[in-house]
């Protein structure tokens, strides 16, 4: 649905996005994951048409944003950072505006406003004055705006920026809603966001394409060994000792300050080996108490801090 | 043609939604009026004092009230142009609405001429607030109304020329008073460089004096009919809107 290819920004000097490819399929939630001033903005802003590409292509459903940009523009719904708001206007009198310009057909606009208006809840702020709004509404509004004209396609930069911790839910439900009639890209530096609407995230830094992968793939990606959290009432040496002759273990070491026979052990293993089991048995056998046993998945979180530190140490 | 309807009515609507055209028509009505009422009463009293002196030919209303009018008129429009066409760009561009403009399904042309109607529009609005002093004219005298209709046809050909002036300046930053006072230079500039074409020499003269965008608007102010005025303030718009067309599609260059 959307082809991004080897596209390179420049703003003067400054290379704001430097050679990004990536595909996003049909029906797909894509978020893309950043610190700020990454360059997720501008790569949105191209795949949108509103800014020109320094080179490389965009290509929305087949059609080039340059070459095409009226038939890619209507392909696209698009909520910038911003919500383009005119604060001036009642809701309704906006929204009649945003379907006009989308080219809504005029018989067609009402039912469309509706539509929209019942999947946002916009009905009780109709006739409010977008300047009275609350920052939720406005950013509902944002979406109504992008959703109308039922584009195939939309493109959402920081969707739940600046928005309470409920709204932030709200929002996040709305759009794995729409997920199901449309293609999505959605820009974020807040990490759980990633993992809890999206099929599959792309890390940008620096302009630089970082890695792109689902939630659950990067997770097991970057951690190069599982680690596995355990807590044992026994001697701690030998407990280490026991564990370290299970096969694929890498290495124990142990991690909290020990109080009288109890103490918790850190265990890396090798790569997709599930020994958990192996661990129970062997502690079991040599009677000591597991109090606690559990895989320590990395999360995107640390992903995202490993990845972009990485990086500056170039 | 639609979408043209669409930008034209939303930005019509956010002038008198905010007190903005509200302002402007009041200043502009309170300035014209009092104008009108100095020429007024001055032309009373010299035709009353004509009068004394056993006169009996009466003054001519054309020539003595309304003409000097319509130049005072088109001497403050120079002034309320640039406060109508401040905000044509320069407030989308602030709010980022401009963003939502230029990512839906519309072609710059669509917008740039939405926008221009709307503000000539708002022109029109008040002018034609001006043209109900002249009633006061039908109702106590009968001036001719041939060249009153030829002096407002200049009226508004000078606006246009100008409101597309202010709109391509506005159009050039995010910042309204920018736009404003960007605008009002150049008008300005146009106006002045008449005086210049005075004192210039012959040929730089009457180069000067067709540049001058005041200039042009003396014979329609005589109640005069030239084409050659009607073109140049045609072009000053097309020129205008072009390179208003020019600094829409390069702001995504630029930026």
């Amino acid at each position: 649905m959307i082809e991004v290819q080897n596209l390179t920004k420049y703003y003067g000097d400054l290379r704001a996005v430097d050679g990004i490819s990536f595909t996003v399929e049909r029906g797909e939630i894509l978020g893309f994951l950043g610190p700020n001033a990454a360059g997720k903005t501008t790569t949105m802003r191209v795949i949108t048409g509103y800014l020109p590409a320094t080179s490389g292509s965009v290509a929305i459903g087949g059609f080039d944003v340059f070459k095409n940009s009226l038939e890619v523009k209507r392909q696209i719904g698009y909520l910038p950072e911003n919500p383009p708001l005119y604060l001036d206007m009642r809701v309704v009198d906006y929204l009649r505006f945003v379907a006009a310009i989308k080219g809504v057909d005029h018989q067609q606009i009402n039912h469309e406003i509706e539509r929209v208006a019942n999947k946002l809840a916009l009905f009780e702020v109709f006739d409010v004055l977008i300047a009275q709004l609350s920052k939720g509404f406005k950013q509902r509004v944002g979406l109504a705006q992008a959703l109308l004209n039922n584009p195939p396609v939309l493109v959402l930069d920081e969707p739940t920026i600046g928005l309470d911790p409920k709204q932030i839910i709200e929002v996040r439900e709305l759009i794995k809603s729409f997920g199901q009639n449309h293609t999505i890209i959605l820009s974020t530096h807040i990490l759980p966001e990633v993992s809890m609407t999206c099929n599959r995230v792309i890390i940008i830094n620096e302009g630089k394409l970082v890695a792109v992968d689902t939630p659950e793939n990067l997770t097991a990606k970057l951690k190069g060994s599982e680690s596995i959290l355990l807590e044992v009432e026994g001697p701690a040496d030998e407990v280490m000792q026991t564990i370290r002759q299970i096969p694929s273990v890498k290495s124990v070491s142990s991690s909290s300050v020990q109080k009288a026979n109890f103490s918790k052990y850190i265990v890396e293993a090798e790569v997709g080996a599930d020994i958990r089991k192996e661990i129970a048995t062997a502690i079991v056998r040599h009677n000591w108490g597991l109090l606690e046993l559990k895989t320590e998945s990395l999360s995107l979180e640390k992903i995202f801090l490993q990845l972009t530190t990485r990086e500056e140490e170039h | 043609m639609r979408n043209i309807l669409a930008i034209f009515r939303r930005d019509l609507k956010g002038y008198f939604s905010s007190p903005i055209a509200y302002v402007i028509t009041g200043l502009f009505v309170v300035v014209t009026g009092i104008f009108f009422y100095l020429l007024l009463s001055s032309f009373i009293q010299y035709s009353y004092a004509l009068m004394m002196q056993q006169q009996s030919a009466p003054l001519n209303v054309n020539l003595m009230l309304i003409r000097p009018f319509l130049l005072n008129l088109s001497v403050i429009i120079l002034f309320i142009v640039p406060m109508i066409t401040m905000r044509a760009y320069s407030e989308e561009k602030k709010s980022g609405t401009i963003e939502l403009l230029m990512t839906v399904p519309l072609t710059n042309w669509q917008i740039i001429i939405g926008k221009f109607l709307a503000t000539f529009v708002l022109f029109l609005v008040m002018i034609g607030v001006t043209l109900l002093y002249l009633i006061f004219l039908f109702l106590w005298g009968n001036p001719e109304i041939v060249p009153i209709i030829i002096g407002y046809l200049g009226l508004l050909l000078f606006g246009a020329a100008l409101i597309a002036t202010g709109n391509f300046i506005s159009s050039l930053t995010e910042n309204q008073i920018v736009a404003a006072v960007g605008t009002f230079a150049v008008t300005m500039f146009l106006w002045i460089i008449g005086f210049a074409a005075d004192s210039a020499g012959k040929v730089l003269s009457s180069i000067l004096g067709y540049l001058s965008i005041v200039e042009h608007f003396e014979d329609f102010s005589k109640g005069i009919f030239d084409t050659s005025h009607l073109v140049y303030y045609l072009s000053v718009v097309a020129v205008m809107l072009f390179l208003t067309f020019q600094s829409v599609e390069s702001a995504k260059w630029r930026s």
